[in-house]
């Protein structure tokens, strides 16, 4: 198939402002956007930059925004474009180092600053902690996040408020809030328990339509928001 | 810039990570990683981690040890494979402790499945042995021990790579390294540094490895002049995702599914009559390698069948999850009804440098290299000796990251400040302006891809000796047509061009150091298969190979295999 690429250029250090370049690129059907855009860069134009690695959705380091959509170039075919038009951009709400690359640095800290490792339960025991099928399970949907920040980069709530702490963090207190091995249930539940936290999503489920991995990202934040609201209970005005 | 730390560590994987914290908190450590936290190629392991805790079935360390060593077709050194199956459980507890998110057994434990060449009572039946968090076991460890380095404090510089290892009156004075994000080059000033920079899988064309898989720490060491061992041993995993290379987890046969040739025969009931489709990668990948030759691949062409089907949605859905949704996402299939097109794929290397069971990289005299230490896939213990098993990488990491810390913490009191030479930056500033300022035309992405398609071609599952000389005169043509590499892009951010011409020149190191390596070795043994000396011979070659330059040219030498508890047996399953 022949492709059109049009792709967002941009050297802080040397352009005054962001441009978009166009590239001509042939490809099979069942080849990844991110075959394209490296044929683009090892034979067409060296200067452009990008990040990559597993090429398989598993490192998360490949998150753009494709035709208007958040998503992982190496999950994304070229059969998936029929109309021929790719245009490529860096995640939206994120700093541009240059290109497509963007600064991760405020997304990840956001994300350790909900201490995201378990709280001690008092004495630890010489082989594993036991913890029922059932209760491992709560955390079966969560465990699959790879921080790629496709959901924080699709979320119309960010657009308004970049205060707020994002999907991907919400995913990442879900993922201990629920972890029944966890010490730090109460303690969790009010770190984000304020209105740039939780409570700050308003179910426009973007995020949940993005993920790469199938992450129910709405529906934890709300099982967050219900879990709240039964441990804290509000009192009548 | 320059940056003062008692201790450097090259990558931020399982392995870098796991030695970090052994260190974190006693001494100044810094982690740099070529890529961003979480990236490393660690988190790509689907599986799981090996350990005899029993909690499925009975197991022993004894059992877990053995087939280590039976896997590994006798080359594993015993003493090595005995510690690793030993502190095992110790360590799969330890994962825990800190977070991971095992599956679990009805009553609580941590769940287990069985996985290619791990058997109980020496070989009499497959074993359930790998601990597990669903296919994504290698993804959630990375995760926990990332977060545990935040926790502890510990200083991870992202997308800073390696350029040299610095060495001073014959010992290591740190490292020149390249900031992906500036351009700069920085000297890191260290009394010692650890290499945990993954494999080179890279010098293949179909190959499970990330992009930024391409041995930078192996060949570095290399250009040292230390010796590389046992380099001709490289892992082919029997089910990548045809014409990708992507991973399909052993553990879809551990769960249960079958290989199929184009008669829709399990064929591997031919192969290993004993344990079938969980026999170790080496004789899964020659069997596919050889229905395919014998014309059973499906419609006659180079791929055959995983078949699936049989497991039922529910079991793909929470155990085998994400490898069902590579499936679905690059061929259209959907593996709860289809068989899935696979051929084997480039996944793992076996060789590399050479270090004591404490990760003390070695001299081939058995001195270490004072100050430099290294562990994981670029590592060569030898653990893994001819053919690694499934679940027992992971596993290596964790348990041989920690014991290269530990021994760290205890050396650092033995070893000085010494200054770096200098002009310890020369030789990466030359090799940076000759690339941008040289005078040839040749392009990166058209040497690598001659590279690829060479060892692919001639260097994969099977060899001769006419393979292996027409690869090593071809790798030679090659590095000299990169000699006259010249890249585009002068900037100064994020500039890939350059990081990919650097790379390169390692490739071609390893490259040709795995074909002189696999000319030297007249039988067959593991994943070293040779159609010429198609039988083992202990006789002979019961040794461990080291590749080293001397000059413009690679010498081969050899060491002994330790032996402890078990004398070397045909290897049937």
């Amino acid at each position: 198939m022949d492709m059109k690429f049009k792709i967002f250029r941009f050297d802080p250090e040397v352009d005054s402002r962001p441009r978009y370049q166009e590239y001509d690129v042939s490809a099979e059907p069942g080849e990844r956007i991110l075959d394209c855009l490296n044929r683009i860069r090892w034979e067409q134009d060296g200067t452009l930059s990008y990040r990559m690695s597993c090429g398989h959705g598993v490192c998360g380091s490949d998150g753009m925004r494709i035709n208007g959509v958040c998503a992982l170039a190496c999950q994304k075919l070229v059969k998936d474009y029929s109309g021929g038009e790719v245009l490529v951009e860096p995640l939206p709400f994120f700093r541009v180092v240059k290109d497509l690359v963007v600064d991760m640095e405020e997304f990840l800290e956001g994300i350790r600053r909900l201490h995201p490792y378990l709280l001690s339960t008092g004495d630890i025991p010489e082989k594993e902690r036991f913890q029922s099928p059932e209760d491992r399970k709560k955390v079966d949907d969560v465990i699959r996040c790879i921080l790629c920040a496709c959901c924080t980069g699709a979320c119309p709530v960010m657009l308004e408020n970049r205060d707020y702490i994002g999907p991907a963090a919400l995913v990442w207190a879900y993922r201990f809030i629920f972890d029944s091995r966890d010490g730090g249930f109460e303690e969790r539940l009010k770190g984000v328990d304020f209105p740039d936290g939780a409570w700050a999503c308003v179910n426009h489920f973007e995020c949940t339509r993005v993920c790469p991995k199938s992450i129910p990202v709405t529906r934890s934040i709300n099982t967050i928001k219900r879990a709240i609201e039964k441990v804290f209970p509000r009192r009548p005005d | 810039m320059s940056f003062k730390h008692d201790v450097v560590i090259v990558g931020a994987g399982l392995a870098g990570l796991r030695a970090a914290l052994e260190l974190a908190g006693s001494l100044n450590v810094a982690v740099i990683s070529k890529v961003y936290p979480t990236r490393s190629h660690s988190g790509a392991a689907q599986g799981g981690i090996a350990a005899a805790l029993g909690n499925e079935e009975p197991d022993s360390w004894e059992w877990h040890m053995y087939d280590t060593v039976k896997g590994g077709d006798y080359l594993t050194d015993q003493d090595v494979a005995e510690v690793l199956a030993r502190d095992a459980p110790r360590a799969v507890f330890e994962l825990e402790h800190m977070g991971v998110p095992f599956n679990r057994t009805p009553e609580g434990k941590i769940a287990q499945r069985a996985f290619g060449g791990h058997t109980r009572e020496f070989g009499k039946a497959a074993v359930k042995r790998a601990c597990y968090a669903a296919d994504r076991s290698g993804r959630v460890m990375m995760d926990t021990l990332y977060f545990e380095a935040v926790r502890r404090g510990i200083k991870i510089f992202p997308e800073f790579q390696m350029l040299d290892i610095v060495m001073a009156d014959g010992q290591v004075a740190g490292l020149v390294v390249y900031e992906l994000a500036t351009g700069e080059i920085h000297l890191f000033h260290s009394r010692m540094v650890l290499l945990a920079t993954g494999g080179f899988g890279k010098i293949y064309k179909t190959t499970s490895n990330a992009f930024a898989s391409t041995g930078d720490g192996v060949s570095a060491a290399c250009r040292l002049g230390i010796p590389l061992e046992d380099m001709e041993f490289v892992q082919f995993h029997p089910t990548g995702i045809y014409g990708l290379g992507v991973l399909i987890s052993e553990a879809a046969r551990g769960e249960g599914g079958v290989l199929r040739n184009s008669n829709g025969e399990r064929f591997m009931e031919r192969y290993a009559p004993a344990i079938k489709d969980l026999a170790p990668r080496d004789m899964v990948s020659r069997a596919i390698a050889t229905e395919i030759r014998e014309g059973r691949g499906i419609g006659g062409r180079d791929y055959v069948h995983l078949d699936l089907t049989h497991l039922g949605e529910k079991k793909l859905a929470e155990r085998l999850s994400d490898i069902s949704s590579f499936v679905r996402i690059y061929l259209g299939i959907d593996p709860v009804r289809e068989l899935i097109p696979i051929q084997p794929t480039c996944h793992y290397m076996m060789g590399g440098i050479p270090v004591s069971v404490e990760g003390r990289v070695l001299w081939p005299s058995g001195e270490s290299v004072p100050g430099l230490y290294a562990a994981g896939e670029c590592s060569c213990l030898s653990l893994h000796g001819a053919n690694r098993l499934g679940c027992n990488s992971l596993l290596d990491l964790v348990v041989f990251g920690r014991i290269a810390g530990r021994r760290m913490a205890a050396d650092l009191e033995d070893l000085s400040w010494v200054d770096p030479p200098r002009d310890a930056e020369h030789r990466a500033r030359e090799r940076i302006e000759r690339l941008m300022e040289g005078a040839g035309s040749e392009k990166t992405a058209h040497v690598r891809s001659a590279m690829q398609e060479t060892m692919t071609a001639l260097c994969s599952v099977f060899r001769t000796e006419q393979t292996l000389a027409r690869a090593a005169v071809k790798i030679r043509e090659l590095k000299d047509r990169y000699s006259r590499v010249r890249i585009d892009n002068r900037g100064s951010r994020f500039n890939m061009e350059l990081l990919d011409a650097l790379e390169l020149e390692g490739l071609l190191d390893l490259a040709e150091a795995v074909v002189v390596s696999a000319s030297g070795r007249k039988e067959s043994r593991g994943a070293h298969f040779r159609e010429d000396y198609p039988e083992r011979d202990d006789e002979n070659c019961l040794k461990h190979t080291l590749v080293h330059t001397a000059g413009e040219v690679l010498e081969l030498s050899y060491k002994p295999v330790t032996i402890t508890r078990f004398e070397p047996k045909p290897r049937t399953y």
